[in-house]
């Protein structure tokens, strides 16, 4: 496997100009990890010339940084975080004063969570990206965490992965099983709460709304051309 | 056997000579706390050693005192809104922060700037490298008690940050990137005052150079100090100049030139094998003077034509989920932008250079001397609103 890979990897001219429909090279990183992880690949997509994403079940979350790291060569480790996908509850109030004058107002119906780029089944999910600097080409995982919250911790993978989960650990409330030490790194010791959790409130905007409308400015060389039905297309 | 391999050698005997010594005085278990506030650290970065002697058993770095969650304020700001708030990540180089973000945003609406506005983009681009780094040349000299460097190059960090200032209106934060293009043209007369500024830059370098390499101190500092191995450089994700200072032939500029014409112009990516202190001062060395070959180089082929493509102007990103990172005056930064089709991103992970690079701290502290610490924290170069975010 190791040695098919090491075809793919001289391709890396390939994907940017000429391969807009279809891109090896990429497409050789899905069949890759579908091979050396079987049934533990459970999504996938690929942006040709742009990235890769592969969406693994929790249970693989560390083998599937192994096989990047020994079979794919993805030796740079990028960063590992987490993306918490339930629609803000706080509605209108994490909204900008522009999202108001453009949606009209409180009865914006209510949106349904929905998973991004190669699917997803949980409110949490875990997201990292590797890298391989000789090939060029980068990867992104991501695994949907159970209701524990728990994953296998990357650190015996990519050792950079320690502050990145320490981070993920007190900004969302993920345990990462294996890590040395899980202490604050930004927060201090008694903070309570998750802060990039989506119904964590952000206290200043709770209390004030941002006045974001002053912002619009006009765009270089609109003026003489009016705005012809812009706003509609928005 | 090079010189810089009998260096390291006669270094790690000298060490271990000491570490002898050390176990027959009983020397070991002091704690030594530096910083949050400390001349050497720019910034409010605290790191608490613990010493056997004057030499560091562990070193752990303390952050967050500057944490100011641009995470969870770029949830509430809308797409335009938010390059004022990345401008501060890495405030010396601040252009270059907006940079891989509006690409982001550019990729997920499918939009491409014009060719002149990637053109001035990518000087800019250099440009804030060039400050950003001049000033890191001359901290270097000032970590090991060298003060004259630090004065010519804040002197002449002056005049890059006069340009940038004369064409964004901003000095430190220009805040002028926009999705689809840029705030505005280049003013007239700029081209060849940035001429003549980047041949002084160049100057800059060969001054620097002067006064710091071949400089017994500075070489014995630096020599075989804080050696970091290429593989444990990719496992820490250190990138940028101390990634390619451990021997790695890896810039994103050469590699994966998003949306930037670098693969047009003709220059060069440095790297040294040693992986010290001093490769990394050098290799830094090299790229302000490539920057400065690079910008000459943009500015004379400059296309004509607009600086801004067709974009709304209420500008709503379509679904979708992208990461972009670029080669930063720091290392590899990049966002990956969730974006759900609203005005406001629906999460924004901002993956800065110095959080990995710092992160090796603990790694590489082991075993070197006090003194030591401070350089190669100055080697590694970080900036605290780039670790702290």
């Amino acid at each position: 496997l190791s040695s098919a890979e090491g075809g793919g990897a001289t391709t890396e001219e390939a994907p940017v100009e000429d391969a807009v429909e279809v891109d090896e090279t990429r497409e050789g990183l899905v069949a890759s990890m579908r091979s050396a992880l079987g049934d533990a690949v459970v999504g996938t997509h690929v942006a040709p010339g742009r990235e890769t994403w592969v969406r693994v079940g929790l249970s693989a979350w560390q083998e599937a940084g192994l096989v990047a790291r020994d079979q794919l060569g993805c030796a740079f480790f990028d960063f590992l975080s987490a993306i918490d996908w339930l629609p803000s509850p706080f509605g209108r109030d994490m909204d900008s004063q522009e999202d108001l004058i453009v949606h009209g107002g409180p009865d914006r119906q209510a949106d349904e969570m929905a998973t991004g780029v190669a699917g997803g089944d949980a409110r949490f999910q875990l997201l990292a990206r590797v890298h391989n600097p000789a090939a060029g080409y980068g990867l992104v995982l991501k695994a949907d965490l159970g209701d524990d919250l728990k994953a296998d911790s990357w650190v015996p993978v990519y050792a950079g992965a320690d502050w990145h989960e320490r981070e993920a650990w007190e900004m969302f409330g993920i345990t990462f099983v294996g890590h040395p030490h899980l202490r604050h790194l930004y927060l201090p010791g008694e903070f309570e709460g998750h802060p990039l959790r989506k119904d964590f409130p952000l206290l200043s905007r709770r209390v004030k709304p941002w006045p974001g409308i002053v912002d619009v400015e006009p765009m270089p060389g609109e003026e003489d051309e009016g705005t012809e039905g812009e706003d509609a297309e928005a | 056997m090079t010189v810089a391999e009998r260096q390291q050698r006669a270094y790690v005997a000298a060490q271990a000579a000491d570490a002898r010594v050390n176990v027959e005085l009983e020397t070991g278990g002091m704690t030594l706390n530096l910083g949050p506030q400390h001349p050497a650290t720019h910034g409010t970065l605290r790191i608490v050693v613990r010493l056997d002697g004057e030499q560091v058993v562990e070193a752990e770095p303390i952050c967050g005192y500057m944490h100011r969650g641009y995470e969870k304020l770029c949830e509430v700001r809308t797409y335009p809104q938010v390059t004022t708030l990345i401008n501060r990540i890495d405030w010396l180089g601040s252009f270059a922060n907006e940079v891989p973000f509006i690409l982001a945003a550019e990729q997920l609406m499918e939009v491409e700037a014009p060719p002149r506005a990637q053109w001035i983009r990518t000087v800019l681009f250099e440009m804030s490298r060039i400050a950003n780094i001049s000033l890191f040349l001359g901290d270097m000299g000032a970590q090991l008690g060298a003060i004259t460097p630090v004065f010519f190059a804040f002197r002449d960090r002056e005049r890059v940050l006069n340009l940038i200032e004369s064409t964004t209106g901003g000095r430190f934060h220009p805040n002028y990137d926009r999705i689809g293009g840029l705030k505005d043209d280049l003013p007239a007369g700029w081209i060849e005052d940035a001429k003549g500024v980047m041949g002084r830059m160049r100057d800059f370098c060969d001054e620097m150079e002067d006064l710091l390499m071949g400089n017994e101190i500075f070489e014995a500092r630096t020599r075989g100090i804080g050696v970091i191995p290429s593989d444990v450089a990719l496992s820490y994700g250190l990138s940028g100049a101390n990634l390619r200072a451990s021997g790695v032939d890896w810039d994103l500029r050469r590699d994966q030139p998003v949306g930037l014409p670098y693969d047009q112009l003709d220059w060069k990516v440095w790297t040294h094998p040693d992986g010290d202190s001093f490769a990394r001062f050098w290799v830094r060395l090299q790229e302000v003077r490539e920057a400065t070959r690079i910008v000459d180089q943009l500015l004379d082929g400059l296309p004509s034509g607009p600086i801004m493509a067709k974009v709304p102007r209420i500008i709503k990103v379509p679904a979708g989920e992208a990461y972009v990172e670029t080669e930063n005056p720091l290392g590899a930064m990049g966002y990956y932008v969730v974006s759900k089709g609203d005005l406001v991103p629906f999460r924004v992970k901002i993956r800065s250079a110095s959080f990995n690079n710092i992160s090796i701290v603990p790694w590489v502290m082991k075993g070197v001397y006090v003194p030591d610490v401070i350089t190669i924290l100055a080697s590694l170069y970080f900036i605290l609103g780039d670790i702290d975010r």
